[in-house]
């Protein structure tokens, strides 16, 4: 795993890494990797993927409505807002 | 002592007026304020509303109104559990002065069977570690040693349970995280099959592995609390939907006949030797008592803990993409909207978050997917096929929850090495399977020991039986946690 | 190169909101126009701990759009995350359906220059919106009030070949999902949305070119500008030998161009995987069922029905253009089955009755005369009761105070003079007080004619039946 690669990952799950950081994770995920290595050489041919614990169908909710939660409720905890908007950094398109 | 008195017997002496509950959720609370400065299980003591709730209890007894089952019970909630207008940080910094609009269904499920909540509970940040010392906030300590670790994620949970500084405790299992630190701190703790109960308002780590489930100090108190907070909850598209049944009425004390499957992966050369002398006590211990002991195979036990470490931290990256700044917990200061998001989350976040939202992220890129997320999931589909064939056989499995019982804090000098120190929990929560760790001993040095136990899906009964058993013949009895006042 | 040599080769991906109360894995309302951040609930602001349940109308709202374009319906689909952080999506991440979708491989049929075509729809599945982000300076504002609506993203094959049958696609995709109740799709509200993919490629040449996606196109007219614009831009800069990149473009209809948003080629990563928190979506024999027994007849098979039946295929289109209208076509008709011709009643009520209530802004819903009116009033004419031109005043008066027809014509003596002796007393009184005229009708002036028919309807105040009256008046004028 390169230093780039560390770095790439990093942005995409939107994570500032310091100098350091980047560094040390680097060796660590590269060791984290290699032990999982085992997984590779399973002989998984034809097995489906098992992407629930407990394998059940989707239950559906009926279409009602149900108050909202206030406003001030809503809002209330975010690090910045205007009124009943929340407020960002600009998004730039 | 009022404090030790487990949660079946305190709730009988409230029910019949021999105690009344204040005077038992101040007495908590006088212990905690003792010695929490020692232990370190706290991360909010809620005294106010537990005063307010006691005293609703001890008035609906004066007015003859019938108390539910737990009516002044005061137990404590991991700090992934979240509670409605009690802070909630699931030990991070993002989460730093978050007070939650709502309950989760097991607070609610409690509150009506009239628990007391004494608090928050400390544990690895997100859940994610096996020592709770990635707590963003504070260590918690070992009860049995002050200077070991209590195990994790839900360290508080088992630290506190073991100190009396509650009756019981709930805590969550995604990887062992229930069991691992009963086990260590020498108490008992449940992870129910998946979908038992409800993840309504748990914190997600990992959302197919995830579970809530009790600490206690006894079989019986875990049972207890069980039967109060499973069931089917609408509000969870995974809960099963099946009755919940009275788990008290499995602890018959008799295990005739039952088939104890005993996996040799699990006894390999290197597991500990007080360890290994425990778990052929507990063997002989169940013998003893009619059990008939079956050798068994589960061949895919060296995979699980690649396929979790994939499987984990995939579902992490996704489920802590939430925690950005915008709508609650902690925002940096940053020039541009990406800077926000960086900063935000690289400050937020401790250091093994971070370690496995970048191995999630890594193992969910499009093109990598096939070789790491999809085949870790069909891994598991093995896993849990050895499960399926061996409960053909035997009705419980019986392995030691961990290779060594509790480490001094700082032992673990690599992710790696703190990993393997879940490597015999983890099976259970890729296979979706119900498992306890029940104390089995202490070892020469006075460190607890525990045995776990797995079980076919939704037989937690027999499970419970089988712990029973184990706790009666080779428990702790009444030894206490040394280094603290009892 | 001429703008004739390059073949363009257009797919749409239109987002239609799914009409129902609540979102679609929470319980919060959908409703519209609300002040901002009033709608939302615990999972929709993408708390701690909050856990989705989906929404069962939304799966049978986009189960009748499956049925309705022949797609193959899935028995076991499967939702997913995609990810990407943006300050309107809650969670880091949308609920969608990525490998496998609910429907897939149905079709739609678009009209153009008179012919039919019919489009291959690769997939429809069912999402979750976002909320909104609006700029103010250096800063951008949240509203969450529209994140997790319900949404379906219907998926064309990139077999359209311009921007007029981009454009009818919307159109017939709008007119089917609005005929079935699935969506108001009111485009002016989001509630229907589109992205085109677009690339050319010279004639006859089999490889697809490079292409690129034109976001957010929110009403008829501006997927035909964009895509048409798009298209000349491809073509100048193939022309001045240069090459397409592969990248996002947001159009602008105040400036009636387009400009890149991000470059594809750094295309972003949405790490797709199930969502754990959400079993398979099975659709079972009885849930398809009740689809199939509640489909209303489809807009196509209706336009048949109309042609059959003898209306004029232009008349049979404006009626299945709206299902209320073909609704309201249809109480008529069956009124007096039998008994009047179905494109006499097509014309009434569409040249008059909508005329009517255009004037009024009115909607058909809304129109104060009822089938069983109109039908009345067809009837009258048909059977010769009154006149065509009598009978609109009668529709005037019947549109005015909501009365009968017939009770109208009886009361003012409306009915149509076809008594041959009664007819022919005013005929020849009409001739012998206009000796002038007769002499001059006589004498060749055949532009006479129309002057006894004027005065034999002043005469009846225009009950005269006219075709009569002018047999009459050719008898006794004797040419
Ligand atoms: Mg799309
Ligand atoms: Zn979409």
């Amino acid at each position: 795993m390169t230093k780039e690669e560390v770095e790439a990952i990093a942005h995409l799950a939107r994570l500032h890494l310091e100098p350091d950081e980047i560094e040390r994770m680097r060796g660590e995920l590269a060791a984290i990797l290699e032990h999982f290595g085992a997984l590779a050489a399973a002989d998984t041919e034809g097995v489906a993927p098992m992407t629930h614990a407990v394998p059940m169908d989707l239950r559906l909710r009926p279409d009602v409505v149900a108050p909202s939660l206030p406003v001030q409720d809503a809002v209330g905890g975010a690090p910045e807002k205007a009124g009943e908007l929340f407020v960002v950094p600009a998004v730039i398109t | 002592m009022i404090e030790w008195l487990g949660v079946g017997e305190t709730a009988r002496r409230i029910a019949s007026g021999e105690t009344r509950a204040i005077d038992v959720t101040e007495a908590f609370l006088a212990r905690i304020a003792a010695l929490d400065g020692k232990v370190g299980a706290y991360l909010a003591v809620a005294g106010d509303t537990a005063r307010m709730q006691a005293e609703g209890i001890d008035r609906m007894r004066a007015n003859n109104v019938p108390l539910p089952a737990l009516a002044g019970v005061p137990i404590a909630l991991k700090d992934v559990l979240v509670t409605r207008g009690l802070a909630t940080t699931a030990a991070s910094k993002i989460l730093a002065g978050w007070i939650p609009p709502y309950d989760a269904t097991v607070v609610e499920k409690l509150h009506a069977a009239g628990a007391i909540v004494l608090g928050k509970l400390n544990c690895d940040e997100f859940a994610m570690g096996s020592s709770t010392e990635n707590s963003a906030y504070h260590k918690t300590h070992n009860p049995w040693d002050l200077a070991r670790v209590p195990g994790g994620s839900s360290g508080g949970s088992s630290a506190a349970v073991a100190a009396g500084l509650c009756a019981a405790s709930l805590g969550t299992d995604t990887g062992g995280s229930i069991r691992q630190p009963a086990a260590l701190c020498g108490v008992v703790g449940v992870k129910p099959t998946y979908g038992r109960v409800s993840r309504h308002g748990v914190v997600a780590f990992a959302s197919s592995l995830d579970q809530v489930g009790p600490l206690a100090r006894t079989v019986g108190d875990a049972a207890l609390v069980l039967e109060t907070i499973a069931g089917f909850d609408p509000r969870d598209s995974t809960s099963l939907d099946a009755p919940v049944p009275k788990y008290r009425d499995a602890l018959v004390g008799d295990i005739r006949g039952l088939r104890v499957g005993l996996p040799h992966e699990y006894f390999a050369a290197d597991l500990d030797a007080d360890v290994r002398a425990a778990l052929e006590r507990t063997k002989q211990a169940l013998a003893d008592r009619g059990a008939e002991l079956i050798e068994i195979a589960l061949p895919h036990t060296h995979l699980a803990l690649p396929a979790y470490y994939l499987v984990a931290p995939a579902e992490a990256s996704s489920n802590l993409a939430r925690y950005d700044g915008v709508r609650y917990g902690a925002r940096a200061e940053a020039g541009s909207l990406i800077e926000m998001y960086e900063r935000s989350r690289g400050a937020g976040f401790g250091a093994e978050v971070k370690r496995r939202i970048m191995l999630g992220t890594y193992a969910l890129r499009s093109g990598y997917y096939d070789q790491y997320y999809k085949k870790a999931q069909q891994v598991r589909a093995l896993i849990k096929r050895d499960f399926d064939k061996a409960f053909q056989h035997v009705d419980v499995i019986l392995t030691p929850t961990t290779p060594a019982p509790a480490f001094p804090f700082g032992a673990k000098s690599s992710p790696l090495d703190m990993y393997l120190a879940d490597v015999f929990t983890l099976s259970c929560n890729l296979a979706g399977l119900p498992g306890a760790s029940v104390p089995c001993g202490l070892t020469p040095g006075g460190l607890p020991i525990g045995a776990q136990l797995l079980g076919k899906a939704l037989d937690e009964p027999t499970l419970l039986r089988a712990a029973a058993a184990i706790e009666a013949a080779v428990g702790l009895g009444d030894a206490r946690p040394r280094g603290l006042p009892s | 190169m001429s703008a004739e040599d390059w073949e363009p080769v257009i797919g749409l991906e239109v987002h239609v909101q799914l009409a129902t109360q609540s979102k679609a894995f929470s319980p919060s309302a959908t409703r519209f126009g609300e002040p901002p951040n009033s709608l939302t609930d615990p999972l929709v602001l993408g708390l701690p701990g909050t856990l989705p349940v989906f929404n069962r109308r939304a799966l049978e709202l986009a189960l009748v759009l499956g049925v309705a374009t022949g797609s193959k319906i899935r028995a076991r689909s499967r939702f997913a995350r995609k990810h990407y952080f943006y300050p309107d999506l809650p969670k880091g991440y949308q609920i969608s359906q990525y490998d496998e979708p609910l429907c897939e491989d149905g079709h739609l049929d678009v009209i153009v220059a008179g012919a039919v075509k019919r489009v291959k729809l690769q997939r429809i599945h069912l999402e979750e919106d976002a909320g909104k982000s609006m700029h103010a300076g250096n800063v951008s504002h949240v509203d969450l009030n529209r994140a997790g609506v319900p949404l379906v993203e219907v998926v064309t094959a990139p077999e359209l070949s311009s921007a007029e049958e981009a454009a009818e696609l919307m159109r017939s995709l709008h007119r089917l999902v609005r005929w079935l109740d699935i969506s108001e799709a009111d485009m002016e509200k989001g509630q229907m949305r589109c992205d085109a993919n677009v690339s050319i490629r010279r004639r006859g040449e089999d490889r697809l070119g490079t292409r690129t996606e034109l976001k957010n196109i929110n009403s008829f007219r501006f997927v035909q500008a964009a895509v048409e614009h798009e298209i000349a831009r491809q073509a100048r800069i193939l022309d001045e030998g240069g090459r397409i990149v592969q990248e996002t473009r947001l159009w602008d209809a105040d400036v009636g161009a387009s400009a890149a948003m991000r470059s594809k080629e750094q295309a972003e990563d949405y790490r797709y995987f199930p969502d754990p928190d959400l079993p398979p979506l099975v659709v079972d024999g009885a849930t398809m069922g009740g689809i199939l027994r509640g489909l209303p007849e489809l807009p196509s098979v209706r336009f048949e029905r109309y042609v059959r039946e003898g209306l004029s295929p232009d008349d049979a289109r404006t009626l299945v253009g709206e299902r209320a209208l073909a609704e309201y076509f249809d109480a008529t008709v069956k009124v007096h089955p039998g008994e009047r011709s179905a494109r006499t009643i097509a014309n009434w009520l569409l040249t008059e009755l909508l005329g009517a209530l255009n004037a009024d802004g009115k909607s058909i819903a809304e129109s104060p005369l009822q089938p069983a009116q109109l039908s009345e009033l067809v009837l009258l004419v048909e059977d010769g009761t009154i006149s065509g031109k009598i009978g609109k005043d009668v529709f005037a008066e019947t549109y005015q105070t909501g009365g009968s027809p017939r009770a109208i014509v009886e009361a003012k003596g409306l009915q149509q003079i076809s008594d041959e002796a009664t007819l022919t007393a005013i005929v020849d009184r009409v001739i012998a007080a206009n000796p002038k005229q007769v002499e001059g009708y006589r004498g060749g002036k055949d532009g006479l004619f129309g002057f006894f028919v004027g005065q034999v309807m002043k005469e009846t105040q225009g009950r005269a039946n006219p075709v009569m009256t002018s047999d009459l008046l050719h008898k006794r004028l004797g040419r």
